[in-house]
């Protein structure tokens, strides 16, 4: 094969080949920083394309108006033929609906109520789990973490789904209690805030559970030796040490919890009653039965905003928790 | 032991032997199958520096945390000023211990984390305050109150510890490879200031460590440890010039080994022939230990001379040839190979800038000691 190439007038390529070797792309992308931006640019671009472009679609239609026509809403630009202007007409009215009518105020307040709610009971059932997680033995632990993991295989719909099957009047929870003779009637269980909590709780606890134990799992241990050896009964070295060090751990879990429960839509839906709705049951018959998508875009927006601000204090929280470890 | 010849005390750090502070009583612990201490008795008085030396696995640490109540003895006792710890949980202990990672609080500053024993007395701010400004002062971090752990040196997070452990003001110190984390030069001073600290403060320390030096330099007696047991307690230069077995004398500096057979043993000499040397060993003093044919003799390095001209006695030397030298600055190693074919270490102070005739490689040289240097041991 080298023969042919070489044979008769040399291929100056070959010449080059022979004598410097292959060449070393690694060394010009390392001078023209090509991967970091690589790196870099397949996050940001797939957050341009399917996070910034939408979000922006919403913003505009947000400040349109309704019209029955397809789409559903009026064009923010027109061009003015004959004064031969491009007019933007920006409309806050669907803004200024969202405070007029309390019915936007109200559920939007229930949903933050909820969510929190529901957080502080999945950060009170998750860290005693995480906890008892984390300082398992290592074969024990990945078993544990199997189980907290193992409801994702089943459908989330499906799981809700189970849900009414034993809250229902006549479902398996009210039978056993009747069964045993601790009740006579079968209590309402389904379509109250009492069904929606469980549901939110057990739907969203591994979120809780996963970052706390993933903080707990690295505690250093030999740092509750030494609260005890320096007079640190087992409860105040949990309190003094170990609870302070799952700060991190735990506003991540609550996050993780809160952000998404305050958006639910399915678990108040299908568990909830129809008279307290939530936040993105509003959201979806605005859209869907009334069609009015410039409101519907303004309550995607204002739950944004308002859920903006705790990312963004997250992200400042991990960024000094992040300078702060050497 | 200590009434044998060799090197005196340190006079301030000197124990006080009538008052026992640790007594440890026959203690064993087992992990599983695996014996970590068997069967260690020991005691501890007040006001020493007590080093348990020994390699990695040989139960010093192990030793420690029972003291310090963070595992139970699986047999034995261990009584502390007379009172049995076997039911008193480590925050209830009247010990302090320094750990070999330091085990700062990595979110509290400085002062919190020195504070952190006085606050679990209930002790008023004030006071806490005054404790900690006093205790700072003394390790000379009292500029460093504010800073995090993480913003500290090795040298600066060592000296934390060391205040985290003595602000209670306990009688008795644990400290578990106290410099370990230390670089050579801060190692060596740090040795020294401990030691001060320890004599100003008068508490009772016990060292767990690796480092021979360290135990040297530290402690007014050592405890070695192997394979879970003690296998000899002394003040340092028992251990170094009166070792009592061979893994002893191995572990403790270095050594050169020869074995022989037992031909002469009196209570004022004895006689061991080494065909390692070609000859004939004779020890000034008698042996201890129960006699048995095989033995071995142990001589240090630095008790060794080296000539060129035949000595002029019939025992006690050896010839050999010079095969390697090593100049380490402040004295000179010589690798020897005997006529037997042994290889022995000598090492000679460099006490000139630059001696003229020094001996050098391949020479024919002779090697002899004093009657008094060798060790005959037994096992």
């Amino acid at each position: 094969m080298a023969n042919s190439l070489t044979a008769g007038r040399l291929n100056p390529l070959y010449v080059l080949l022979l004598r410097y070797g292959p060449p070393r792309w690694s060394n010009y992308i390392r001078e023209h920083w090509l991967g970091q931006r690589l790196v870099i640019g397949i996050p940001f671009v797939w957050l341009l394309l399917f996070f910034v472009a939408p979000f922006l679609i919403v913003l505009k239609i947000s400040f349109s108006e309704v019209q029955l026509a397809m789409p559903p809403y009026a064009p923010l630009f027109e061009w003015a033929a004959e004064t031969k202007r491009l007019v933007a007409t920006f409309n806050l009215d669907n803004y200024l609906f969202l405070l007029t009518d309390d019915l936007y105020v109200r559920t939007f307040s229930y949903s933050v109520k909820v969510a929190a709610i529901s957080t502080l009971f999945c950060l009170l059932i998750g860290y005693p789990m995480a906890y008892a997680i984390a300082r398992s033995s290592p074969t024990m632990r990945s078993v544990w973490l199997m189980l907290i993991i193992l409801p994702f295989w089943t459908s989330f719909l499906l799981r809700v789904y189970a849900w009414v099957g034993l809250l229902k009047t006549d479902g398996l929870i009210n039978q056993a209690l009747m069964g045993v003779g601790l009740i006579n009637e079968p209590l309402t269980l389904l379509y109250t805030d009492f069904a929606v909590y469980i549901g939110i709780v057990y739907s969203y606890l591994p979120f809780m559970i996963l970052p706390l134990y993933a903080n707990l799992e690295k505690h250093d241990l030999t740092l509750l030796e030494a609260a005890a050896d320096l007079g640190a009964k087992p409860i105040k070295a949990f309190l003094t040490i170990t609870l302070p060090l799952s700060i991190p751990g735990i506003v991540a879990g609550s996050l993780l919890v809160f952000i998404p429960a305050v958006g639910e839509y399915v678990i108040p839906s299908l568990l909830g009653s129809s008279d307290q709705l939530m936040i993105g049951r509003v959201l979806s018959d605005e859209f869907f039965s009334n069609r009015d998508w410039p409101v519907a875009s303004s309550v995607a927006i204002a739950i944004l905003l308002l859920l903006v601000l705790p990312i963004v204090l997250f992200q400042r929280f991990q960024n000094r928790e992040l300078a702060g470890q050497k | 032991m200590s009434d044998q010849p060799g090197v005196a005390t340190r006079p301030g750090q000197a124990a006080d032997p009538a008052r026992e502070y640790v007594r440890i009583e026959g203690v064993t612990k087992k992990f599983g199958d695996f014996v970590a201490v068997d069967n260690v008795s020991l005691s501890i008085m007040k006001g020493e520096i007590f080093c348990l030396l020994g390699g990695s696995g040989c139960g010093k640490t192990t030793l420690l945390r029972m003291l310090a109540g963070f595992e139970r003895p699986t047999q034995g006792r261990i009584l502390i000023d007379g009172q049995d710890m076997a039911d008193t949980p480590p925050y209830a202990r009247p010990v302090n211990m320094m750990f070999q990672s330091y085990a700062l609080f990595p979110h509290m500053s400085v002062e919190q984390n020195v504070a952190f024993g006085l606050e679990q007395e209930r002790l008023s701010g004030t006071e806490v305050r005054q404790r900690v400004g006093e205790m700072l002062d003394i390790v000379q971090l009292g500029d460093f109150l504010k800073r995090k752990p993480h913003q500290l040196s090795g040298g600066q997070r060592q000296r934390v510890a060391l205040a985290r452990a003595l602000i209670k003001r306990p009688k008795l110190l644990l400290l578990d490879e106290p410099l370990g984390a230390l670089d050579k030069k801060l190692r060596e001073r740090t040795q020294f200031e401990l030691i001060n600290l320890q004599e100003r403060l008068g508490v009772t320390f016990i060292v767990v460590t690796h480092d021979q030096e360290e135990a040297m330099t530290l402690a007014s007696r050592i405890g070695v440890m192997d394979r879970g047991e003690i296998v000899q307690i002394g003040t340092p230069s028992d251990i170094y010039e009166y070792p009592s077995s061979k893994f002893v004398a191995d572990f403790i500096g270095s050594v050169n080994m020869f074995e022989g057979k037992l031909i002469e043993d009196e209570p004022d000499h004895v006689r061991v022939d080494c065909p390692d040397i070609s000859g004939v060993v004779y020890v000034n003093h008698g042996i201890s230990s129960a006699p048995t044919a095989k033995v071995w003799v142990a001589i240090r390095p630095e008790k060794i001379d080296i000539e060129r001209e035949m000595p002029s006695v019939s025992e006690n030397f050896c010839r050999g040839t010079v095969k390697e030298i090593a100049y380490m600055g402040d004295k000179s190693v010589f690798l020897v190979k005997a006529d037997s074919g042994s290889m022995i270490r000598v090492t000679l102070p460099n006490t000139e800038r630059h001696a003229e005739d020094r001996i050098s490689w391949d020479e024919t040289v002779y090697l002899s000691w004093h009657a008094s240097s060798p060790v005959v041991l037994a096992q």
